[in-house]
């Protein structure tokens, strides 16, 4: 019997934000049509948050619903409830056209802390970072660079990124790139004016 | 001679020396200057020598249009060329060198060209190179190459960083002179987000140089008031030393922030390339003064009017102690005015105009100047600076009426608006016949995705030169660009300056305006290409009549500055030329980016470890530690081989595939593509996407299955496994999992909506290792846990179980013609396996393989691959794949192409494999020749090898190929001629080379 | 630089986010098609400069197909909408005919 291990098993950097890859993850992929009960309730069943609407995230403690697409919800749970939440669901979609896919290993998540978080993200996205366009509690998916990722603010100085496992290693260097010392750029976190 | 004096320079930190050095020499100048207005305080008039003639060159701007002041900057890691001194910013041990000369500035061998310029005519490339064509590239180009060319290239590394930065907003304004700053203020004052960029250090722009009052207020003052007001809004940012690039469709702008050119010393990125999305960009980029086209205008000491007050303004530097200046308008005067207080002696003003100016006039008229109207300046004599004015009547030929010894020229032709940003994306120009100028035509703006205009201009951008004209109108661009943001305007008065009377410029694009010839020949209008008003008339004169025609031929306009200086005269000179008015010539086409931006900037992060995506499997870093030679496939890196000391990689492949063949060999194969095809309607849509019967598949087994493209073209290959009733795992090619995954979404959204099926990407989630060879079994057993006896796994299906501790599924599959196993686990648990099997397979002789050893093993037992026999031109037919197209489907994709009457051609090449006679290895991809030639004169050929290998197994080359009608001309030689010279021979053989009934992998 | 709004997740997105997938509204045909119908199904694709239909995916969001209804020569976007539809919706034709009147593209209009 062995321990799983994460991508890059709880790596970490401190610049002008703390950069941490989160370790072992439960993610789930739901697939299946999010209007319909029966899938809703298998997805709010298994970790008793509540429904997203779309970009979305809705937490229950250390569980969480992600909007993902108009027919696909990330599911965060610990990675040992994985295979029970799948089995959980399964049984609440019995008979649903609709697909749980376990993803844990498939993906990363890391966690940038800090008041410099929107400006570090704006480095490597396109996507609209600003607090118009993005709030805890609302989940963009968009590139980093050249990689897909998704990502979505706990806090206003939390992110979390989920980026794929192959490319965990090219994602932290270019999180720890953005963050380096030194390379301020304080647009969204402007020193207020004298 | 040019000096630093002791009053002026508002720019300039008096308190702190700086030393910098040019050409090896230390220099002293002052925090706030930039490197020209150093250069200029220590009478460094000579800077740099022209492009074509090497003539010897001053400064001639102050800013962004800069001609001739570029100077490498830096050494070793840090070297640039062709920076232009105008907008570097002085720092402490600057180094800075001087281009375009050899041996010396002061000496340069290549000045003997300005005794041939004759000969160097416009279109002198063209015509002179033209034949005979034999000597293009080996006589010509290196000429060519050899005198082309300002500064020299970096030769190592760039130890710099840099860095991307978005953002979207509502409005950009480009430029932070008075007019940006106003059109920032009232377009903020609605509530709308609002970025700022000016290219220099300072905000105000011309402003404070050129005087005024605003409200009442000196507008210096004013300006800081401005920026106090905008300082405090929470939906303003403000950032210096960053210029609009470029503006591009539907409201992306570039912005380029030169982060620590200014302070090399100082952490972090050096540029910073900002990718903007604003809903409304307004250019609020000023003007450029024009030069005047008389002889000798390209010679040290003669500036800008506008330039020379920037100087003494800005740094207290006066550009010369005898001044004269010729004008064509009023602004110039205030250069004179300017100068005259600050104690030089301004010797004369040419006015070209009969009747002079206005206000400005009678004010230098006071200052006791004398002022000349109707003059120009005829010839400029001095070589390395200004030494005399040769005086001319405007309305003659040249014919000098009088010589002024002096040690500086000030001239201006008027301004052009700085119209690029506008233009960038297709914002159209109105030519202003009063004020010679082309500005913004506002109802040719444009347009972005809402089929609104998306670009305003503010300010002297606009075309208003006047400073009343500019605040007004700059106001009411920030009013308007915030309702086009979809704001509501708060409604503020605009701000009043007052108005001097100025008389109407006269357009002058020579001077005198009959210049003889040889004058003409010495009137520069480009002066980085070295192209001047002759050489635009010899262009009119042999027909070209295309302003764009007469850039790429002349060179006008096409130097690193991009004729911001002087496209207008060269133009007005082919207008004139040509007998036509300016606007019906236009001009040419303003691109992006405004001035050179730096490679680094666009790359950003992406370089070293960052420069594209590795993709590593959970297994990449025991690879790397074990010697692993890589092989990228796709974005991922790959075991090629694991060459142990001493071995050469060769030899290690060799040794992989004998002891997989002979004993356990593991191989790393999480690449494969892992999609999960779920629901009620999966197996019809299976159906659809391979060319064999999937529907049928029984849960608990696996088959072998092939993808075609709508084409009829084969995309993929690869084993399918039945989950259960509606679940399938489709495993493809390593590089073709992302691909795959978007060719079913796309057939499953946008042509069989209706149908219930689900696909997801597991590729990344199990590390999935092969272990192969006739002691696979015995390995996987001692680690136990799975009834792995053939009659419980038997070949072709998979179970799901624990080894060694792991959950894991098992799939008992082969690609090499061994007893084989691939195992799926958990990516987090991929190391922990392939650990347990090394450490378990010790005593099988267990030995990791890599992907050369896999491509030859498939070989040997003529499995095709992807990408080798394949290349987008080939149907499965052609392969001898037959037996995986199913004939009883009516429809899967690419069946309807593979009827088309090209696909059942019987002349289509087949697959075969090859033999050498001699048993060495075919050279890849060599075709097999057959007799006659083709309408080229070439071989006509038969054939050609897709794989190509040495077999260890086999101790001979193998191959294989597609030939015309192989499989019905088996033992027959072919002859393959390779790059080498030497012709291959070899037999046409059936493509199975090892283990023909596939006994060892069925055991 | 283009920005699309996608119909599916509701971001407008940039076009470094998107995936282009040609011309919109081809039918299909398969076997039992003649060779004429199949050739111009595979290879016949209008490029004119005005109004035009595309498909487009937002690759790096939410995966999902869209089409987009847009001016190649000026790039105004008329507007996105579903990829489950054979033929632009009414509310997209209107939105065009506002702004070219008498636009037509494969026989709609």
């Amino acid at each position: 019997m062995s321990e799983p291990v994460s991508a890059l098993n709880h790596a970490a950097f401190d610049g002008l934000v703390e950069i941490e890859e989160c370790g072992l993850q439960g993610m789930i992929i739901l697939r299946g049509d999010l209007s319909a009960r029966a899938v809703r309730s298998a997805a709010t069943g298994a970790t008793g948050a509540k429904m997203p609407g779309p970009r979305e995230v809705q937490t229950n403690g250390a569980k969480a619903l992600c909007w993902m697409s108009p027919d696909e919800l990330l599911i965060l749970c610990d990675y040992s409830f994985v295979a029970q939440a799948i089995e959980g669901m399964n049984k609440a979609l019995n008979g649903v056209h609709a697909l749980a896919v376990d993803m844990s290993d498939a993906r990363t998540m890391f966690r940038l802390t800090g008041a410099a978080a929107r400006d570090v993200m704006a480095k490597l996205t396109p996507a609209d970072v600003s607090p118009q366009a993005l709030q805890p509690g609302q989940i963009r998916r968009s590139r980093l660079a050249q990689v897909s990722a998704a990502f979505w603010l706990e806090d206003d100085m939390t992110f979390r990124v989920v980026c794929f496992r192959s490319v965990a290693r090219y994602t932290f260097d270019l999180l720890c790139t953005a963050a380096r010392p030194g390379s301020d750029v304080d647009y969204f976190n402007a020193p207020a004016a004298p | 001679m040019s000096t630093r004096i002791a009053t002026h320079g508002r720019l300039i930190d008096r308190t702190r020396r700086l030393t910098f050095t040019f050409n090896g020499q230390d220099l002293h100048g002052h925090p706030g200057d930039t490197l020209a207005s150093a250069l200029l305080a220590n009478d460094r008039m000579l800077v740099g020598r022209s492009f074509k003639y090497h003539r010897p060159r001053g400064i001639v701007a102050s800013g962004a249009e800069e001609p001739n002041a570029l100077v490498n900057l830096g050494t070793g890691p840090a070297f640039e060329p062709n920076q232009r001194t105008t907008t570097t910013e002085l720092f402490d041990r600057l180094q800075a060198t001087s281009q375009n000369h050899w041996p010396s500035l002061d000496f340069d061998i290549g000045a003997v060209n300005t005794w041939f310029s004759r000969f160097l005519p416009a279109g002198f490339y063209y015509k002179t190179f033209l034949r005979p064509r034999a000597f293009w590239k080996h006589v010509y180009e290196p000429i060519i190459r050899q005198s082309a060319g300002l500064g020299q290239v970096p030769r190592e590394r760039d130890c710099d960083t840099y860095e991307h930065f978005n953002v979207t907003t509502d409005i950009v304004v480009i430029g932070g002179g008075i007019a940006g700053l106003l059109a920032a203020r009232s377009a903020a004052a609605s509530g709308a987000r609002v970025l700022v960029l000016e290219q220099t250090a300072h905000w105000g722009g011309r402003a404070p140089v050129d005087g005024g009052a605003v409200d009442g207020q000196p507008v210096g003052s004013y300006i800081d008031t401005l920026l106090k007001q905008l300082r405090a809004m929470a939906n303003v940012t403000l950032r210096p030393r960053c210029m609009g690039a470029g503006v591009y469709d539907h409201g992306y702008v570039l912005g380029y922030e030169r982060r620590t050119d200014h302070a090399p010393e100082a952490s972090g990125p050096r540029h910073r390339l900002w990718r903007i999305r604003a809903r409304h960009v307004i250019a609020a980029t000023g003007a450029i003064e024009r030069p005047l086209a008389f002889a000798g205008n390209d010679v040290p000491g003669v500036m800008l009017a506008s330039a020379m007050r920037d100087y003494l303004v800005d740094y207290g530097v006066l550009a010369g102690r005898r001044v004269v200046l010729a004008t064509n308008n009023d602004d110039a005067y205030r250069t004179a005015i300017a100068m005259k207080q600050a104690g030089a002696d301004v010797l004369r003003i040419l006015d070209a105009r009969d009747s002079g100016g206005g206000a400005l006039m009678q004010e230098a008229r006071a200052l006791g100047i004398r002022i000349d109207c109707g003059r120009a300046i005829g010839k400029i004599t001095g070589g390395k600076r200004v030494k005399k004015v040769q005086i001319c009547a405007q309305n003659g030929t040249g014919g000098a009426l009088e010589a002024v010894a002096c040690d500086a020229v000030a001239m201006s032709g008027g301004w052009s608006p700085v119209v690029h940003l506008w233009s960038h994306c297709g914002g159209k120009l109105i030519w202003d016949d009063r004020a010679a100028l082309f500005r913004p035509d506002p109802d040719r703006p444009p347009f972005g995705a809402d089929g609104t205009g998306f670009v305003s201009t503010a300010g002297a951008a606009h075309g208003d030169l006047a400073l009343s004209a500019i605040v007004r109108q700059a106001h009411s661009a920030g009013n308007n660009a915030a309702q086009a943001a979809g704001y509501k305007t708060k409604s503020a008065t605009a701000p009043e300056a007052e108005t001097t009377r100025e008389a109407p410029l006269l357009p002058v694009w020579l001077m005198p305006a009959n210049a003889n010839v040889a004058l003409r020949s010495k009137a520069w209008l480009d002066y980085q290409n070295d192209v001047k008003v002759s050489d635009v008339r010899l262009a009119a004169r042999e027909g070209y009549e295309s302003v764009e025609h007469t850039k790429r031929y002349t060179t006008l306009g096409m130097a690193t500055d991009q004729g911001k200086l002087s496209n207008i005269n060269g133009l007005a000179t082919l207008a004139d030329a040509l007998g036509a008015a300016i606007p019906a010539v236009g001009t040419t086409t303003f691109r992006p980016p405004y001035t050179p931006i730096s490679f680094g900037a666009i790359a950003g992060e992406a370089r070293r470890e960052i420069f594209q995506p590795l993709r590593r499997t959970p297994m990449h870093h025991w690879h790397d530690t074990h010697g692993a030679v890589w092989e990228p496939v796709g974005h991922w890196r790959r075991p090629y081989t694991y060459p142990r000391s001493g071995e050469s990689v060769q030899d290690a492949v060799a040794r992989e595939i004998r002891n997989t063949r002979q004993a356990v060999g593991l191989l790393d194969a999480s690449t494969l593509g892992k999609l999960i095809v779920k629901g009620p309607d999966a197996g019809r849509f299976l159906d659809m996407l391979y060319t064999n019967m999937m529907s049928n598949l029984k849960p608990g087994r696996c088959r072998y299955g092939l993808m075609c493209s709508e084409n009829g073209f084969l995309m993929d290959d690869g084993v399918v496994a039945r989950i259960d009733d509606q679940t399938f795992l489709c495993h493809t090619t390593s590089g073709g999992a992302d691909h795959i995954h978007a060719h079913m979404e796309e057939w499953l959204q946008t042509e069989w909506w209706g149908w219930q099926v689900y696909v997801a990407n597991a590729t990344e989630q199990y590390a999935q290792i092969a272990v192969v060879g006739p002691k696979a079994r015995k390995l996987l057993e001692k680690l136990g846990g799975m009834d792995l006896s053939p009659d419980t796994l038997p070949f072709m299906a998979w179970a799901d179980g624990h080894l060694g501790g792991i959950k894991a599924r098992v799939y008992r599959i082969s690609f090499s013609g061994e007893l084989s196993y691939e195992i799926a686990v958990p990516a987090s648990q991929g190391l922990a396996l392939w650990s347990a099997l090394i450490e378990a397979g010790r005593e099988f002789g267990v030995m990791p393989y890599g992907t050369e050893a896999l491509h030859v093993m498939r070989a040997e037992k003529g499995f095709i691959m992807i990408g080798d026999e394949t290349d987008g031109t080939v149907i499965p037919q052609d392969l001898g794949l037959n037996w995986a197209i199913s004939k009883k489907k009516d429809d899967y994709l690419g069946k309807r192409a593979q009827q088309r009457a090209h696909m059942t051609d019987p002349d289509r090449w087949k697959l075969v494999g090859l033999e050498t006679t001699d048993g060495s290895v075919l050279p890849d991809g060599a075709y097999a020749v057959a007799e006659g030639v083709n309408a080229n004169g070439q071989r006509n050929t038969q054939g050609r090898v897709t794989s190509t290998y040495h077999s260890p197994t086999l101790e001979r080359g193998i191959a294989m190929g597609l030939v015309l009608h192989g499989p019905d001309r088996m033992g027959e030689v072919l002859e393959f001629p390779g790059t080498d010279d030497k012709i291959y021979h070899a037999k046409i053989v059936d493509p199975v080379f090892y283990d023909k009934e596939g006994e060892k992998q069925n055991v | 630089m283009l920005i699309l709004h996608c119909p599916c997740c509701g971001v407008y997105a940039d076009e470094t986010e998107l995936a282009p997938g040609g011309e919109a509204h081809l039918t299909r045909h398969g076997p039992g098609s003649s060779d004429e119908a199949f050739t111009s199904y595979l290879f016949a694709r209008k490029n004119p400069r005005g109004v035009h239909f595309e498909r487009w995916r937002h690759a790096h969001g939410c995966g999902k197909w869209f089409h987009a209804a847009r001016d190649t020569a000026t790039l105004e976007v008329f507007g996105t909408y579903s990829a489950q539809t054979t033929e632009p919706p009414k509310a997209i034709r209107d939105a065009i005919a506002k702004r070219r009147p008498g636009w037509t593209w494969r026989g709609i209009a």
